[in-house]
């Protein structure tokens, strides 16, 4: 069991930070070449600063029109994101772990504040499965795998949560805990959830077709 | 193959027309799937494969769609929808789909989306759900069930180079008709021909010299009062429409494109002007010449809402008497988004009418006209579906009082008389060219005057 846990917390942390950051470069290498082989045109309509410009108009809150249409969602979304980076990197546990193996650390949120913000995460993807449920439009693009992916991010959160509350099975919660936050961690590059490396492209891709050709606002 | 009960109440429910069910009854499961995964495999790259791996299903997009709006939100009319019922599904089943699921990507691409591009605006991620609709309307073409009527013209675009089956000798004809009737006006008006490094090429679309030669005699009285050196094309070329850009048959769409700026270098012209038209300026400023390697036009491309705009400012056209209607004004989707020239067109409408009211929304974010992007040339068969499509349309227009609608696209102002008619709103649709040509003091501009 020792040895397992050890597995789990020791090289298994590496191979899905590896999994992960690597999956990434790699998708992204994949991109610029087959963008090279098959489609070249389009780094001559690339502008940076479009490309910004665009990026920026979509990550100022409420500023794009269609954020506008649905200010719940996107509120949720947006805090969502921020959260889901945020939470894990500012939670003491964590840094206090990483200070433990490699002596690098950083501030950390107060644990209650943690806590707290983690019940958001899990109330913000309890509202997007919700909303996939019902909002009609949204009902029909929805297939199973959302709400895997859903569930896939829900996993951490929620294993986090009971064990830092110590509920019940500790041990068990925490092994839980480690392995849906790597599982996440290797899903990213090979699921939709690397629109985290796609979506700045095609957004930027976007923005300079519009800033560039057709001098017109895409938000 | 095909179950004669689910035909019957598609049809009921979606038209269809001879062209699109005579080339389903003659298409094979082979040719299908190998037609689907060559174009979206061999035609594509790691673009498309973003826009599909990107999209998290979250639905922000609907609310762009003028379909969606006017079909009282029916999911089915999402744009992201539209691509679920037919990109993903055929790269799910790898191109194994049946010939009814072939019917509704016909009806899908080609009448139920304008390529507007406006649901691109609405997706935070910028996903350009047009291109995957003319990616559908590309597979349609290459397995020969495009609709009938949008077919036919470009199969005319194939023979003569322009949409309307217009020959030689009757375009020459139609030029020099209205030329005579405007010498009533000004006794030495020309409309000059092919002649070799003129200032502007003036450049239309073939439905004017078809069936709007007016339109043709106003520009000429413009041009001429406003002492441009300028030209007209006598062969191919001087028909800047391109409607096989919209059926996906991207080879005679590059025709025509190089065949347009082929005529433009050999006439040596400085720059070209054209008239109203929305696509076609889509087509010469930013698809066509694609096609023909120029990542930019080879040439300056101006807009007539752009030309009118410059020339009412340097004072070489002036407006005796400004016009009196309630007007409002609708900002096709090919040159404010695709072009923005949206504050221009606001300016020129001052310029030249007293009364002005803009409708919401507006600029970029104008609904479409719901016959763009090839929708209207599908002809009859889909027309009252057009109609239902875009109720939004004609409630939006509705909400600004005006009596006068400028539509400065030809798509948008056939589309949208359509739809004022239907709607019964009782306005009158005019080209900003219509309004200038009827204010506007017939005098010949003299330098330093």
């Amino acid at each position: 069991m020792n040895a397992f846990i050890n597995f789990i917390m020791g090289p298994m942390v590496w191979i899905s930070a590896l999994v992960f950051v690597l999956g990434l470069v790699f998708k992204l290498i994949r991109i610029f070449k087959e963008l090279n082989e098959k489609e070249k045109f389009i780094f001559s309509y690339m502008s940076l600063k479009y490309s910004l410009r665009s990026i920026g108009a979509w990550l100022i809150p409420f500023f794009p029109e269609s954020t506008k249409k649905r200010p719940v969602f996107w509120g949720v979304s947006y805090v969502f994101h921020i959260l889901l980076f945020a939470v894990p990197f500012f939670l003491a546990s964590h840094i206090i772990l990483l200070d433990e193996s490699f002596g690098i650390f950083w501030p950390a949120l107060n644990d209650g504040l943690a806590d707290f913000l983690t019940i958001l995460v899990i109330l913000a993807l309890v509202f997007f499965g919700v909303r996939r449920a019902i909002v009609p439009d949204v009902k029909f693009l929805t297939s199973f795998k959302d709400y895997i992916l859903l569930t896939l991010v829900m996993l951490p959160f929620l294993t986090g949560f009971l064990a830092y509350h110590q509920f019940f099975l500790y041990k068990w919660i925490m092994i839980a805990h480690i392995l849906s936050g790597e599982l996440m961690l290797i899903v990213i590059p090979f699921s939709r959830f690397s629109h985290m490396l796609t979506a700045p492209l095609t957004r930027a891709y976007t923005g300079s077709e519009f800033g560039n050709v057709r001098h017109a606002r895409d938000w | 193959m095909q179950d004669p009960v689910i035909k019957k109440t598609e049809k009921i429910k979606k038209n269809t027309d001879q062209a699109v069910e005579d080339g389903l009854a003659r298409l094979t499961p082979e040719r299908i799937t190998e037609t689907i995964n060559e174009v979206l495999h061999k035609e594509t790259g790691a673009r498309f494969k973003a826009y599909v791996e990107t999209c998290m299903r979250c639905g922000l997009c609907s609310d762009a769609c003028s379909y969606f709006l006017s079909n009282d939100r029916d999911p089915l009319f999402s744009p992201a929808a539209k691509v679920k019922q037919t990109i993903w599904e055929m790269l799910e089943k790898k191109g194994k789909v049946s010939t009814d699921f072939l019917r509704r990507a016909v009806h899908i691409s080609h009448v139920e989306c304008n390529v507007c591009r406006r649901c691109s605006m609405y997706c935070p991620f910028g996903i350009d759900i047009a291109y995957m609709m003319l990616l559908v309307r590309r597979i349609c073409h290459k397995l020969e069930i495009t609709p009938l009527y949008i077919q036919d013209t470009v199969n005319s675009h194939s023979v003569t180079l322009n949409q309307m089956w217009v020959k030689e000798d009757e375009w020459i004809d139609t030029l020099q008709w209205q030329e005579e009737d405007a010498r009533e006006e000004f006794e030495d008006l020309r409309i000059p021909l092919d002649k070799q490094g003129a200032d502007v090429m003036y450049s239309v679309i073939a439905p004017e010299p078809k069936f709007q030669a007016g339109l043709i005699y106003q520009a000429a009285v413009i041009m001429h009062a406003a002492g441009i050196n300028w030209t007209m094309p006598s062969g191919p070329g001087w028909d800047n429409s391109n409607m096989a850009m919209y059926t996906g048959d991207n080879e005679i769409s590059g025709r025509i494109a190089r065949t347009f700026y082929k005529k433009a270098a050999e006439l040596n012209v400085k720059r070209i002007v054209m008239g109203e038209c929305g696509h076609a300026f889509r087509s010469v400023y930013d698809m066509g010449n694609r096609w023909v390697s120029w990542a930019m036009p080879p040439f300056e491309l101006v807009h007539a809402l752009e030309f009118y705009h410059e020339l009412l400012t340097q004072g070489r056209i002036t407006i005796k008497e400004k016009y009196k209607k309630k007007v409002t004004l609708h900002d096709p989707c090919n040159v404010s988004r695709g072009r923005g020239l949206h504050d221009k067109a606001r300016e020129v409408v001052n310029m030249i009418c007293d009364d002005f009211v803009d409708m919401i929304p507006n600029r970029e974010h104008n609904y479409c006209c719901g016959a763009g992007g090839g929708v209207i040339n599908c002809g009859p068969p889909y027309k009252n579906e057009r109609m239902v499509n875009n109720r939004v349309k004609a409630e939006q227009l509705k909400a600004t009082g005006a009596e006068v609608l400028i539509a400065p696209c030809h798509n948008c102002h056939s589309g949208l008389e359509d739809i004022i008619h239907y709607y019964d709103l009782g306005m009158e649709t005019k080209f900003l060219g219509d309004i200038i040509y009827e204010t506007m003091e017939k005098k010949i501009y003299k330098p330093g005057e």
